[in-house]
């Protein structure tokens, strides 16, 4: 698995590590429905995945990678902004 | 038809001719006292045990492929009890002890082999930690004995004491620890599931959960029709999220693939099941000769029943490390399954807040040791509405409550469990 990445162009996917899915956010609240639902509770989805990986090898970047978790075919990465 | 001495001798001197399906292929009826969705090992386990233990025979049992397609087929057979959590050992045991005595309850040869599971330790730290877990282990009842590198070297001297790194310096064996036929295991309990009035139905892909006006769940929408159902039982590991979102429930689990591998045949090299503390490798010979082994997830979300090089060349090297000798062997083949990641890297056996809705999830990548035990505990939660003693502490809502159990301490992190 090969992740392109936007400052180091596609490198080895052995240089990053994974942080997991990318579209829970952290709640404005300190409700703790809210919390357990941002920190346990996944879609999981079978198809594209927007999720987190950190470029630790590389330019030390987060960057969101767009998978498919059926192929493991990338579509794209972006910076975390 | 009961297998016995007189009837493979029969058979053989038939020329193996006349045996029969061994399970009945059903047709789906109008509706049933239970659905369980997967056919899977715990699927299989939990109709079994649903006719045997509690008396509900007019179960289905639904699977989307052919039994034994699944995770059931695609593990590396190991059975071992040696956990460290209060939650855990009670359920582990009684798996085992399950295993111990499941070929006479199904009359069929599974090929239990306890040949004793070993884990290596390479540090006085380590050797702590095993000796309590050891220690917790033993006032549970279970065997476990700590060895020193002079027991691990007469037990298993083909190993690489000399490594400079990761000195062996013993072990924690479980003698009654080790490995049995995981096909056998499918193909008995379909049998003897389907023996006692389980209709199992293959080939029929479950779409859509139907649920009545007050939210109870009364059907499951099938390739092969509608089918009603006054309770739903989900054993679907690796889609748990994709059916429990059927009936739009989020669960704490995440999908990741595992590997597992084949080396050529060889001579008897390995006698039990063996494991690499320091990284994560464990290896077992199969009765065909070849070793089978694995190591950790490729740790990130997948579907893909395949894994990725990175993890190929991990997996060696955790082998290498204290076999030096496999280096020599070929890899015959690897494959991949999907497994459920939990939050805390523990089972959910438990109700949904979904009235008639029942799940069965999380297995991580200790399944198969649990197949009997978890049958046994999703029947009975099923058939009572109440959880088994042995598997009270399995369930979803323990990642609110705080009342996790994470038995390698890695938090809410199912990539690293």
């Amino acid at each position: 698995m090969r992740i392109p990445c936007p400052y180091c162009g596609e490198r080895d996917a052995r240089e990053f590590s994974y942080l997991g899915d990318a579209s829970v956010a952290r709640p404005a609240t300190d409700d703790a429905a809210a919390y357990h639902e941002y920190v346990n509770l996944r879609a999981n989805p079978a198809g594209p995945h927007r999720e987190f990986w950190y470029h630790a090898s590389g330019c030390r970047s987060w960057l969101v990678v767009t998978r498919d978790t059926r192929t493991h075919r990338i579509e794209g990465a972006e910076l975390v902004r | 038809m009961k297998f016995s001495a007189l009837s493979l001798l029969r058979h053989a001197l038939t020329g193996n001719r006349e045996w029969t399906p061994h399970w009945r292929d059903a047709a789906p009826k109008p509706g049933y006292d239970v659905v369980i969705v997967g056919g899977g090992g715990h699927g299989l386990a939990t109709a079994y045990y649903l006719a045997r233990e509690f008396g509900i025979r007019n179960v289905a049992l639904l699977e989307k492929g052919w039994i034994g397609g699944g995770n059931v087929g695609r593990n590396t057979t190991i059975v071992r009890s040696n956990y460290l959590l209060p939650g855990n050992i009670p359920f582990y045991e009684t798996s085992l002890k399950l295993w111990e005595g499941l070929e006479q309850a199904l009359n069929f040869n599974a090929m239990v082999s306890q040949r004793g599971v070993l884990n290596l330790y390479h540090s006085d730290a380590q050797r702590d930690a095993y000796a309590r877990r050891g220690n917790a282990m033993r006032l549970e009842g279970v065997d476990a004995e700590l060895l020193d590198a002079d027991a691990v070297a007469k037990l298993v001297p083909q190993l690489d004491f000399d490594n400079a790194r990761f000195p062996i310096k013993g072990g924690l064996l479980q003698p009654r620890g080790g490995t049995v036929r995981h096909d056998a295991v499918a193909w008995g309990f379909a049998r003897a599931a389907s023996d006692l009035g389980v209709d199992i139905i293959q080939n029929c892909e479950v779409t859509a959960i139907e649920r009545d006006a007050s939210g109870r769940a009364i059907a499951v929408q099938t390739a092969r029709g509608r089918i009603g159902a006054a309770k739903i039982g989900l054993a679907v590991a690796g889609n748990s999220s994709r059916v429990a979102a059927l009936a739009g429930l989020r669960l704490p689990i995440e999908s990741h693939v595992l590997q597992a591998f084949v080396s050529e045949g060889v001579k008897p090299l390995i006698d039990g099941v063996i494991t690499f503390g320091a990284g994560h490798f464990y290896v077992s010979q199969s009765d065909k000769g070849g070793l089978v082994f694995g190591g950790d997830i490729d740790g990130y979300n997948s579907y893909a029943q395949r894994g990725n090089l990175p993890v190929v060349e991990d997996v060696c090297e955790g082998g290498m490390a204290i076999l030096p000798m496999i280096g020599r062997l070929r890899l015959l083949r690897s494959w991949g399954g999907i497994m459920d990641m939990s939050m805390d890297g523990s089972p959910i056996i438990d109700r949904t807040p979904i009235d008639g809705l029942y799940l069965n999830a999380g297995w991580c990548y200790g399944g198969f040791k649990a197949t009997p035990a978890s049958g046994l505990c999703f029947a009975h939660l099923i058939a009572r509405d109440t959880p088994h003693p042995v598997a009270s502490a399995y369930r979803l809502d323990r990642f609110a409550t705080g009342a996790v159990i994470d038995e390698k301490g890695q938090g809410a992190q199912p990539n690293l469990h």
